[in-house]
C-alpha cells in the first residue's frame, strides 16, 4: 500500500479498520471530523497501539511526541498523506 | 604460566521449588480513588488491576523475601543447609548498602551464603534464574535460592495517579538445583539502554515512566524475545503451555500473547493474569504468578513455562522452564 499513492479515502478506510480492530468501534463511525479521545473514546495506550499498526499499515513513522498531535481522525489521515 | 584448576559443574538445572508472599494489606481501586483523580473503571481498563496489596510501613522488602524464601526451601523438601547461594532480585532496597541478600540469607540460616542483589527492575527474575542456573552448571554453587522481592510503594508517589495504580509489593521465590534432566532453557535477554529516559526515579524518590513510549516498547519488542527463548531452547511457540510476561499492565500481557499466537503460540495456551490481584510487582511478579497459578490449578508439574521480563534500564530477559 505505501508503494502507490494513497487517496485521502484510503487511508481513513484504513485507519477505520485498524480503530475497529484496537477498540471495538464501527468502521462507519471513523469519519474524518471526529476526535479519537473525545469522539471514539479511545485511551492513550491504544492510540499506541493504533500508530503501531498505521505504521505497518502505511509504512510511515509515528513517534510519540507527534502522536501526542493527532488528536483527530483527520490529524492523522493529514500525518499519513504527508509522511507515506 | 601456571594453569588453575577449575570447579566442576553440572550438564544441567531445574527449579526445585516455588514460593511467594504477598502483605496481608488488600488495596482496592475505590480506596484509591479516594486519595486521586481515577476510579474502578479506569483503573480496570488501562492497566487491568482490581486490586493489590501493600505492605505496611514497618514491613520491610528483606521481610517479605525471608518469607518467600522460606516457602521455595519448604516447598522444595530443602533444609537451609542444602542451599549456599542466594539471588535477590530488586530494584527497591532504601537505600544500595547493604543489600538484601546477606540479611536474607543469614535470616534463613543459610551460613556463610555467596549472596547478591541483582537489579535488571521488572526483568529481575528472569535475569537471576538464568544467573542461578549458570552458576549451578559452571560449578561455583550448589543450590541457588532465587528471591524476586520489591516494595514498591516506597518509591511511588501515593497521589501519582500514573503510577500508584500500579505498583505494589511482594516477593517471589525459586530454588534452583542440579537436574538429571535440563528443566531451564537458555536466556534470550539484553538491554535498550537508549531508552532509560523512559523509566526512572524523578528526583532520585519517585518512579516516572513515560507511559506511551514504554507500552510502544513492551507491546512490539518483547514477543520477538518470547521467541528467541522459544527457539533457543530448541522448542516451538506451540510447545508453550504457559505464558508468564512480567505482570506490568494486562494489555501488554495481553499484546504479548496475541503475538506469540500469530506465530503458532497454543489459543490454550495459559497466559498469567496475576496483576488482577497483585498489581506490579516488578521483580516478584513473575514467581508471585506462578506460586498463584500452581495453587489455583493453571499451571502443573512438567507444564513448559514460558517467563520473559522486562522494565526500566530498559533491560530484558526470558526462558523457557520446566514447571516444578
Amino acid at each position: 500500500m505505501a508503494d502507490k499513492q494513497l487517496t485521502e479515502q484510503d487511508i481513513v478506510a484504513g485507519l477505520a479498520e485498524i480503530v475497529e480492530e484496537v477498540a471495538g468501534v464501527a468502521q462507519d463511525e471513523v469519519t474524518k471530523e471526529k476526535s479519537f479521545v473525545d469522539d471514539l473514546d479511545i485511551d492513550s495506550l491504544s492510540m499506541v497501539e493504533i500508530a503501531v499498526q498505521a505504521e505497518d499499515k502505511f509504512g510511515v513513522k509515528i513517534p510519540d511526541d507527534e502522536l501526542a498531535n493527532l488528536k483527530t481522525v483527520g490529524d492523522a489521515v493529514t500525518y499519513v498523506a504527508k509522511n507515506s | 604460566m601456571t594453569s588453575l584448576r577449575q570447579a566442576t559443574g553440572v550438564a544441567a538445572t531445574r527449579i526445585l521449588g516455588i514460593g511467594s508472599f504477598q502483605p496481608e494489606r488488600v488495596v482496592t481501586n475505590d480506596d484509591l480513588s479516594k486519595v486521586m483523580d481515577t476510579n474502578d473503571q479506569w483503573i480496570r481498563d488501562r492497566v487491568g488491576i482490581i486490586e493489590r496489596r501493600f505492605a505496611d510501613k514497618d514491613e520491610l522488602l528483606v521481610d517479605m523475601a525471608v518469607t518467600a524464601g522460606k516457602r521455595a526451601l519448604a516447598d522444595a523438601g530443602l533444609e537451609p543447609s542444602d542451599v549456599d547461594t542466594v539471588i535477590v532480585p530488586n530494584c527497591t532496597m532504601p537505600s544500595p548498602i547493604p543489600n538484601a541478600a546477606g540479611q536474607v540469607a543469614d535470616r534463613l540460616g543459610v551460613t556463610a551464603a555467596g549472596a547478591f542483589d541483582l537489579n535488571a527492575a521488572c526483568a529481575g527474575f528472569c535475569y537471576g534464574l538464568s544467573v542461578a542456573s549458570d552458576l549451578i552448571k559452571a560449578g561455583s554453587s550448589g543450590r541457588v535460592l532465587v528471591i524476586g522481592a520489591e516494595k514498591l510503594t516506597d518509591v511511588v508517589d501515593p497521589i501519582d495517579r500514573a503510577n500508584a495504580i500500579i505498583f505494589a509489593d511482594g516477593a517471589g521465590a525459586a530454588v534452583v538445583g542440579p537436574s538429571d534432566t535440563p528443566q531451564i532453557g537458555p536466556v534470550a535477554w539484553g538491554s535498550a539502554g537508549d531508552l532509560v529516559d523512559t523509566i526512572y526515579m524523578r528526583d532520585h524518590r519517585y518512579i516516572h515512566q513515560e507511559g506511551q513510549s514504554v507500552f510502544r516498547w513492551a507491546t512490539t519488542k518483547i514477543a520477538p524475545v518470547a521467541l528467541d527463548a522459544i527457539a533457543a531452547a530448541g522448542l516451538q511457540p506451540s510447545d508453550i503451555d504457559v505464558l508468564i510476561p512480567h505482570q506490568a499492565n494486562l494489555r501488554i500481557v495481553e499484546a504479548i500473547a496475541k503475538r506469540l499466537r500469530a506465530k503458532g503460540a497454543r489459543d490454550d495456551m495459559v497466559v498469567a493474569d496475576d496483576i488482577k490481584y497483585s498489581g506490579n510487582t516488578s521483580s516478584a511478579s513473575i514467581p508471585l504468578a506462578l506460586d498463584h497459578m500452581r495453587a489455583a490449578g493453571r499451571v502443573s508439574r512438567a507444564d513448559v513455562v514460558l517467563a520473559v521480563g522486562f522494565g526500566a534500564g530498559l533491560s530484558y530477559a526470558g526462558q523457557v522452564f520446566i514447571a516444578p
